[in-house]
């Protein structure tokens, strides 16, 4: 089991390039998880303990706004990272989650990451670069988003 | 691999710049501001995908608009129409009978042939998958030629989806890779909310034997190309459709220039390598 999902891990683009000691530590942070159609993954507000690799399914990034109901701002699948609110304080999710399919995912324990980061600066250096990335796509996607591409004149 | 700036070798009428009275012979509304026009001409309509017509609405205007049918069926061209000005608008308030005015088919055309044996990826954004239409129906005619096939397509909002139904049965096919997203999504929509620029990290296509044709609103297409270029496709297999001011269409006028070429001429399908320099340039 632990085998194959250091394989998973190590063969995930994000990780690519990393120390195996750090692989092997990541490995340890991870286990698989499911979830059904419908099912919430983690709500806005609740403490942001865990962050998530999608390796199938439709997960719908979401915003509680008043009078709309839930309303989905982003979606993630296959080989995207959901989440990145456990990686800054106060470690609380700023959206919710819920899946739109049903959903296999690696999920990994914020906490421990964060401690081994801490203690680790050579680790934490390379997981912020690769998270910065993953955020700069996101804001990039926003603004277009932002800009109605496909409005009359755009 | 050919470079899309040639003419496909399809004779447009006798003197080009004389339109040919057509009569419409349907008229569909595709979404709240797009429609769809069908055209059957007395002899044999010829054109390749990605080519347009110029469509002239009597004492209102000349329009260009691609061609979104199927090439194979030379009986009967369509185009798909969003209303943005005057032309447009009054294309929208014609009816079946009424006659329109039509010179093409001109410019340059997808590399339906190049990509044969290569992965075919098609992008398209809002109105852009009209364009790209063709090729679609193309690839499905010969799918054997192909390898694998990946569609993915963006738009503003789920009624703003071209070609719902369609699109619906090219998911259901399972030698087609389809996916479909919008910006913004309601409370019903169970598909993806975002650009169509993070459907392609999840794409399933071989960056290093693919081609791809690109269409859609000029922002689009150039984050899309940033997208691809990270995935690894070179310049050389990458296709897009350009769009400028287009009146004469035959490259006399020069109001699509376009740093050294001419739109309506030397495009609207380029491939990048060729235009690399100038695309983005806010001068050009």
């Amino acid at each position: 089991m632990i085998q194959s999902l250091e394989r998973v891990i190590e063969q995930h683009p994000f990780f690519k390039g990393l120390e195996k000691a750090h692989i092997q530590f990541i490995v340890g942070c991870a286990k698989n998880v499911r979830f059904a159609e419908g099912e919430v993954i983690f709500r806005e507000g609740d403490p942001a303990n865990e962050f998530y690799f999608v390796r199938e399914g439709l997960v719908a990034v979401e915003l509680m706004v008043p009078h709309r109901g839930f309303t989905t701002v982003q979606t993630v699948g296959a080989g995207d990272v959901l989440g990145w609110s456990w990686l800054l304080p106060p470690y609380q999710w700023r959206f919710g989650a819920r899946t739109l399919e049903a959903t296999r995912a690696l999920a990994f324990d914020a906490a421990c990451l964060r401690a081994k980061c801490e203690s680790d600066h050579h680790l934490g250096y390379e997981l912020f670069k690769r998270l910065s990335s993953v955020i700069t796509e996101r804001l990039e996607a926003t603004r277009l988003q932002l800009m109605d591409l496909y409005g009359v004149g755009a | 691999m050919a470079s899309g700036l040639e003419q496909p070798g399809i004779a447009a009428a006798a003197d080009p710049m004389v339109p040919r009275p057509l009569r419409i012979e349907r008229m569909r509304q595709d979404t709240h501001d797009t429609f769809t026009m069908d055209f059957a001409p007395e002899s044999e309509f010829s054109f390749a995908p990605g080519q347009f017509n110029m469509l002239y609405v009597f004492g209102v205007g000349e329009v260009p608009i691609s061609i979104s049918s199927d090439a194979a069926r030379k009986s009967e061209f369509q185009h798909t129409i969003r209303v943005v000005g005057a032309a447009t608008s009054a294309l929208k308030q014609m009816k079946k009978g009424d006659a329109v005015g039509i010179r093409g088919p001109f410019g340059s055309s997808w590399p339906v042939a190049e990509a044969e044996g290569h992965d075919c990826l098609i992008l398209a954004g809002g109105i852009g998958l009209a364009p790209l239409r063709p090729v679609i129906y193309t690839v499905l005619a010969h799918r054997q030629k192909y390898r694998r096939v990946v569609i993915l397509y963006g738009t503003r909002t789920p009624e703003d989806i071209l070609y719902a139904p369609e699109l619906k049965d090219w998911r259901g096919k399972f030698d087609l890779d389809v996916h479909v997203t919008v910006d913004r999504g309601g409370r019903d929509w169970r598909g993806n909310v975002g650009v169509v620029t993070s459907l392609i990290s999840r794409a399933a296509f071989d960056p290093s034997n693919a081609v791809a044709m690109l269409c859609g609103p000029e922002v689009m297409m150039r984050f899309s190309l940033l997208e691809l270029q990270k995935r690894g496709l070179t310049a050389q297999r990458m296709y897009l459709s350009m769009e400028r001011n287009m009146k004469c269409a035959i490259g006399l006028c020069g109001h699509c220039q376009y740093g050294p070429t001419f739109v309506c001429k030397d495009g609207p399908v380029f491939r990048l390598d060729r235009i690399a320099p100038i695309f983005g340039k806010a001068e050009v």
